[in-house]
């Protein structure tokens, strides 16, 4: 089926809450069979993007096609295509954890013979299978978060879309729901649509798009991201950082910036470039790290910031965007 | 208690994943859609036993508290019948009537706690899950009514298998009917608060105008017009005449308390009362779903 190359087809893309353009404009193409990354911190526009193309929000401008139907004239037939794990709570609570499992394998027509079987398999995956008789509102945030993304896995839909799926889990869950993902996709021609802003999640992908304040402003491999960035992060230790990174601009014609407390500066060849340093800076060094380039970087090199400090900047998506301006 | 919460162990087997299925689309999907929202609430109503107990208080003390009271200084215009057993009729009502006020609340809740957004993307036509709401509204509704019914020998009306047929048949109307009036304005209203101060702000005007307290006699002129146009006057109508059917009375009784609904003079018959409720209940249900479809 040819119109199903494409899992996600996205042109000029726009979305306005008031006077904030949450959505500026994006283009984006995702392949049948492909997972997709999509990073960015919070407020970037991740969720608006997504919201739109599982029919939830109607686009101000642009189109979308999500597994080859329209978002906003054929709704009905995207929503059959497509599931969903929400980033926010979207549990019944007044329910089990087992009639919250029943009530969407109906709704997505789950054959009532694999029912049974299949909320096993999920429910052990996230460890609640002993409780799978308990109302929901009984438990924990951590519990519910793992309960709803065994809920978006009971079916196996052509586009899966999962917005930042494992916030607030531990490592071990993490790795148990990113082992079912992967082989979900071994074996199915499954898409995956994922936002993050974990940069070792995003590892996962096959192409990663980064977004930030409404716009995508990289969009490659993995791979190809963190070779275009080609230098190391170097990060100092120092008491006095102001006078390093003076230091750093005057001797080495550097600029460095402050990330996560730290002096940090691009450099290629980093480990080269660390005896030049302690020789020639001038000012006490308590430390030094030397990192290839990760997702993190590449983040850093499009915005000059790292993800965890973008978000740290500004906690109101809406007001980081109007200091962007 | 450590055990209550179970971690995946790092041995466990990765389940085998389903092949990727495309939801059917067509009636059977939508007919899903309708079943399982509707089980979904008689689920919680069944888990809400104070919600149950709370809504037969209303009208037990509408009909014993004030009925009982007025009773004495009634008496007189009631031709000889317990102002309980006339009031009785609209008790039936009002049962029905808050209960079904209280499941289109379900989707502000729904909403504010985020379910309702499950609902939204699941590939069913949303016009199915606001018709499952609806039936679900009127199931859990009748069985409300179904109790203040039995307490029918307190106010001196006996039990009668007809009578209970076609009293919960327009019981089942009624709730569907006000379901889909509440789900009407739930869909637009984002606040639980405000959704109870609307509800509040259009209910008890539309109850009392409807006759469910008084007879439609010898009503004053803008008061007999407010209750022609109240879609709850042609529901509780033909309620009381069914009740009543079953009664002994007299004439002059009957003529009092039982005067019908006339349009320009036109005595309106039950059957057409019964078709405006129906007409009503659709262009409700059209409206909630519309709006449903663009939320």
């Amino acid at each position: 089926m040819s119109e199903l190359d494409l899992a996600v087809e996205v042109r000029g893309l726009v979305k306005r809450f008031g006077d904030v353009e949450a959505v500026r404009g994006i283009d984006l193409d995702v392949a049948a069979g492909e997972t997709f990354g999509f990073l960015g911190p919070n407020g970037a526009g991740k969720s608006t993007t997504i919201a739109m193309l599982c029919t939830l929000l109607r686009p101000d401008a642009g189109s979308a096609r999500v597994a080859g139907h329209d978002v906003v004239k054929e709704r009905d037939d995207v929503r059959r295509n497509i599931g969903l794990v929400f980033q926010d709570p979207t549990l019944d609570g007044y329910l089990s954890a087992q009639q919250n499992l029943r009530f969407h394998a109906e709704l997505y027509g789950v054959p009532k013979v694999l029912v049974p079987e299949r909320m096993r398999l999920v429910l052990e995956m996230v460890g609640l299978w002993e409780r799978r008789g308990s109302l929901v509102q009984t438990y924990s945030g951590g519990m519910k978060r793992r309960l709803e993304i065994a809920r978006g896995l009971l079916h196996a839909p052509r586009v899966l879309f999962l917005d930042e799926p494992t916030v607030g889990l531990d490592p071990q869950t993490r790795a148990s729901i990113w082992r079912y993902i992967e082989e979900l996709k071994n074996r199915e021609d499954i898409t995956i649509f994922v936002t993050t802003h974990y940069m070792d999640e995003a590892e996962h992908a096959d192409r990663i798009a980064i977004m930030d304040q409404g716009r995508i402003i990289a969009l490659d491999t993995p791979a190809a991201l963190k070779a275009a960035v080609a230098k190391d992060r170097v990060q100092l230790q120092v008491d006095d950082a102001d006078a390093a990174i003076a230091a750093l601009r005057e001797r080495f014609g550097l600029e460095a910036t402050i990330a996560e407390g730290s002096v940090t500066v691009a450099v290629e060849g980093g480990e080269a470039f660390v005896p030049r340093l302690f020789a020639e800076l001038g000012v006490p060094i308590r430390g030094v790290s030397v990192a290839r380039p990760s997702l993190d970087d590449v983040f850093m090199s499009y915005t000059g910031t790292t993800i965890r400090d973008a978000e740290a900047g500004g906690p109101d998506p809406l007001m980081r965007m109007m200091v962007g301006r | 208690m450590a055990s209550t919460e179970t971690r995946p162990a790092a041995s466990a087997t990765v389940p085998a994943p389903v092949r990727v299925v495309v939801a059917p689309a067509g009636w059977r999907a939508d007919l899903r859609g309708i079943k399982v929202v509707w089980q979904r609430e008689l689920i919680r109503f069944w888990r809400d036993r104070l919600r149950i107990l709370t809504s037969l208080l209303q009208p037990l003390i509408f009909l014993f508290v004030l009925g009982g009271g007025l009773a004495q200084i009634a008496s007189g215009g009631t031709e000889g019948v317990d102002l309980r057993t006339f009031m009785f009729p609209g008790a039936l009502a009002m049962a029905v009537f808050f209960t079904a006020m209280f499941s289109a609340a379900s989707v502000v809740w729904d909403r504010e706690y985020g379910f309702l957004r499950e609902m939204l993307v699941a590939p069913v036509r949303r016009g199915s899950i606001v018709l499952g709401k609806c039936i679900g509204g009127a199931t859990v509704a009748s069985f409300q009514g179904l109790l203040v019914m039995a307490l029918a020998p307190l106010v001196h009306v006996p039990y009668s298998a007809l009578m209970i047929l076609e009293v919960l048949a327009l019981q089942l109307l009624l709730a569907f009917m006000m379901t889909a009036f509440g789900v009407m304005f739930a869909v637009r209203v984002t606040q639980m608060q405000a959704f109870m101060a609307l509800m509040q702000m259009v209910v008890m005007p539309l109850l009392f105008i409807s006759g469910a307290l008084f007879p439609l006699s010898g009503l004053p002129r803008w008061l007999e017009v407010l209750n022609r146009l109240d879609p709850l006057t042609y529901a509780v109508n033909p309620l009381r005449a069914a009740v009543f059917s079953h009664l002994d009375l007299t004439p002059a009784a009957t003529a009092a308390l039982l005067p019908g609904i006339t349009w320009f003079g036109w005595q309106v018959p039950i059957a057409v009362q019964v078709l405006v409720v129906v007409a009503f209940a659709g262009a409700m249900l059209s409206v909630a779903m519309w709006q449903f479809r663009r939320a």
